[in-house]
């Protein structure tokens, strides 16, 4: 087993390179434009149409999916790297950002032709924002229990029930959701549940905003009241998404979003602390460097493994498992270092700011896209252990 | 670097496995395995893997041989073949043929210095040199009054050495070195500077350390797989799970950090900032790793683990050793963290998105 647990030395491609030169460009003069501060990442509003519509101009969005949907059949690996660098510049990628990673793929795989045709060239222009519909108030970790109703009528389904923890409902357009159809089976629990196109902004449909501790509003509940879903919107095998589901939350799990949220203090601790550190710091930040360099070669390298057709299911959880965590803690170790900065520094209020915000979104981390917990049982079949 | 197109790992490997196997070693109280396996790896050549076939080696590639430290370090070996592969790798530099026998390379810690004088003799004092009082011969880095560097070929029996053990109970040992008259001296090519060496060696030891965790998650998988406590085999507790998802999760960090780094050397055209995040990212993360996974692998083993006649120590306090060989990991971060700072902010990301 330990011999499928290597994370081979990818080094991207020359291709690549130029592309992130491209994306650099592009951010800094977006930058400059004043469509968004990347010191401030704890803005108000991270949904900005405008740079949405800009980065599916560019080619960006659904870099990897087939022309004729509007895709550009690019590799995972070119992909990476726009994602990284929007991420590192804390970029509003919030209104395109699900849609592409995950959605996108999900309808590609089981979506009827025309409703293909019709959305993905429209995600490609980033013109529109899913939502995904997993977590019910008595099913986060534990989806199998989802009990929110579709029963069959005339020519689709009726919704009945409620969605929980539901990122960006409000802004959607659109939300790909796991219904039950029928009730659990004795000998599999996971049976009975079925993937759903939903229409938002349709009768039937309440958005009801949830506050965060971070003073950010993105998640919500979303309350279904005898919400009509047409026959054609199934996704994929009835009473079957829980395979479907599962292998979504892979592309969930190993990108560079999924260790760099809170990368901007280690930036800003180094601009704090100058050219002539003492040695507890540049120890500290030697540390910290070595963590995101490590993280950062293993996410590219399960990058790689998708680009090879690989579904590196365990390897993609350890991403997430040791990213989350990793930066989960960097703010707290930044703050123990932000400690000997000379009250001089000229950037000591952006990072106390930025401090403030990154340890206020790191318990979070660990949670979002599947809990710690959970990550590590997957990790564990991987192993042979269940 | 994959491991089938690589026949030198291969050969290592199979040595290894025929010769080195963790129980029959931990059970040879006299030792008697060690002359066997050295003949076996000597024969096959891999002492001097990386050292040109012209300079008396066997010529295999930077990856190659790395390839064979990973398996070297899976089996927790304790002969110098690291030692010996590094120093023939450093003589071949200064284009010195390689002798027979065990070798190792002086310093083998960053504050030492080992200077040379201008008729030629070498004076110094090295601490925690891996394997010395096994060694025949010393590969040395010396830098003169100039701080210019040579690379010299030193018989053993001309320097004092204190015998000291590691952590794992191999030789660590202290050499001094009083105007020793050296076999062989030549300059160093251009740039070629003390760091440079203990880089190429914190690289090394980082495979070994990534290939002894691997091992540690072996043996504690199956371990948990055997043990039943409370009526069921521990692995099905989820308490126990966890502990060696995490173990897994170490173990890969630090072959992921360690393989990375051997790549970027094997393919560097030149010793950069990219390469030196490399190599001292490696040795700090592997280290980190072989405090975390050590401390799981010891806990899923319980008891059992904490003796003498089990093997887990084999790989757990080589582990731990080898952290300290060729510049410690807070050494290393120092380091790295002068050098990001001197950069600049606005240059961290540009150095780590490199490759
Ligand atoms: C910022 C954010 C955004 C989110 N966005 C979305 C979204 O867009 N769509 C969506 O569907 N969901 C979303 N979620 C929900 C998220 O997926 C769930 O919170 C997560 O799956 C955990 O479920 P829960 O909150 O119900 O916690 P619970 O399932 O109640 O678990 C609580 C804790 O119990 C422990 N636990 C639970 N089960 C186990 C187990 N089997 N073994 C060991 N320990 C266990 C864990 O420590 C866990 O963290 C979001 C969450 C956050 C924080």
């Amino acid at each position: 087993m330990t011999a499928a647990l290597r994370f081979d030395p990818i080094r991207l491609p020359e291709k690549c390179e130029q592309l992130r030169k491209e994306v650099r460009a592009f951010l800094a003069e977006e930058i400059a434009a004043g469509t968004f501060d990347p010191h401030k990442p704890n803005r108000e509003d991270t949904d900005v149409p405008e740079f949405s519509r800009k980065v599916g101009e560019r080619g960006w969005l659904g870099m990897t999916w087939p022309k004729k949907y509007g895709g550009h059949e690019r590799s995972f690996l070119e992909r990476y790297v726009v994602t990284e660098e929007m991420r590192v510049a804390n970029a509003p990628t919030r209104r395109f950002f699900v849609a592409d990673r995950q959605s996108g793929p999900v309808l590609l795989k089981y979506a009827p032709e025309h409703i293909k045709m019709e959305i993905l060239p429209r995600i490609c222009k980033g013109e529109i924002c899913f939502a995904i519909g997993m977590s019910e108030p008595n099913s986060g970790s534990d989806l199998f229990a989802a009990k929110t109703r579709a029963t069959k009528t005339d020519g689709g389904y009726l919704i009945n029930g409620t969605k929980i923890w539901t990122s960006s409902a409000h802004i959607a357009d659109y939300m790909i959701a796991i219904f039950r159809t029928s009730p659990p089976t004795k000998e599999n629990r996971r049976h009975g549940l079925t993937q759903f196109l939903v229409k938002m902004k349709q009768p039937g449909i309440k958005v009801n905003p949830i506050g965060q501790i971070t003073g950010q509003y993105e998640f919500n509940e979303v309350v279904f009241t005898d919400h009509f879903i047409p026959d054609d919107h199934v996704l994929g095998e009835i009473d079957g998404a829980w395979k479907q589901a599962t292998s979504e939350l892979a592309y969930e799990r190993s990108g560079p979003e999924r260790f760099l949220e809170t990368y901007y203090v280690l930036t800003e601790l180094v601009r704090a602390v100058g050219n002539n550190p003492d040695t507890r710091s540049a120890e500290g930040i030697g540390r910290l460097v070595a963590q995101v360099h490590t993280m950062r070669r293993m996410s590219v390298s399960v990058a790689g493994m998708l680009q090879a057709g690989k579904e590196p299911v365990v390897e993609a959880s350890i991403v997430k498992d040791i990213g989350t965590i990793w930066e989960q803690q960097l703010p707290h170790r930044v703050r123990e270092l932000a400690a000997f900065v000379e009250e001089t520094a000229t950037n000591r209020e952006t990072l106390e700011k930025q401090l403030d915000f990154a340890t206020k979104t790191a318990p979070k981390l660990t949670i979002q896209g599947g809990t710690t917990e959970v990550l590590r049982g997957i990790i564990a079949r991987g192993l042979g252990l269940r | 670097m994959a491991e089938s197109e690589n026949i030198v790992a291969e050969t290592a490997e199979k040595i290894f496995a025929d010769l080195a196997d963790a129980q029959t070693i931990n059970h040879d109280k006299k030792g008697e395995w060690k002359a066997p396996l050295w003949q076996a790896l000597t024969d096959a050549g891999l002492p001097l893997s990386w050292v040109p076939e012209d300079c008396g080696g066997s010529g295999a590639s930077l990856a190659e041989g790395f390839s064979v430290l990973s398996a070297a370090g899976r089996f927790a070996v304790a002969v110098p073949l690291a030692e010996t592969m590094l120093a023939g790798w450093l003589l071949a530099q200064a284009k010195i043929i390689s002798p027979d026998g065990e070798m190792t390379v002086v310093p083998a810690s960053p504050k030492d210095r080992i200077t040379v004088s201008a008729d030629g003799s070498l004076s110094g004092r090295a601490r925690g040199v891996p394997f010395a009082k096994a060694a025949r011969h010393f590969a040395v880095l010396a830098s003169d009054a100039k701080g210019s560097f040579s690379i010299a070929l030193v018989d053993a029996g001309k320097c004092r050495i204190e015998s000291g053990l590691n952590l794992g109970g191999d030789q660590s040992d202290v050499v001094t070195l009083d105007k020793v008259q050296p076999v062989a001296i030549k300059p160093a090519p251009h740039g070629f500077d003390q760091t440079r060496l203990l880089l190429m060696g914190g690289v090394a030891r980082s495979l070994q350390i990534a290939g002894a965790l691997e091992s540690m998650l072996e043996i504690s998988v199956r371990y948990s797989n055997e043990r039943v406590a409370f009526e069921k085999k521990i692995s099905k507790f989820q308490a126990v799970q966890h502990n060696l998802a995490r173990l897994a999760g170490e173990s890969a960090a630090a072959l992921a950090a360690a393989t990375s780094a051997a790549d970027a050397i094997s393919n560097a055209t030149s010793f950069n900032d990219e390469v030196f995040l490399e190599a001292t990212a490696a040795k700090i993360r592997c280290a980190e790793a072989a405090e975390k996974g050590g401390g799981i692998a010891h806990q899923v083993h319980g008891a059992i683990g904490f003796t003498i006649e089990h093997i887990l120590h084999r790989y757990s306090l080589r582990a731990l050793a080898w952290r300290d060989d060729f510049g410690s990991e807070s050494y290393w971060a120092v380091e790295l963290g002068k050098r990001v700072c001197v950069r600049g902010a606005d240059e961290l990301w540009p150095l780590v998105a490199s490759r």
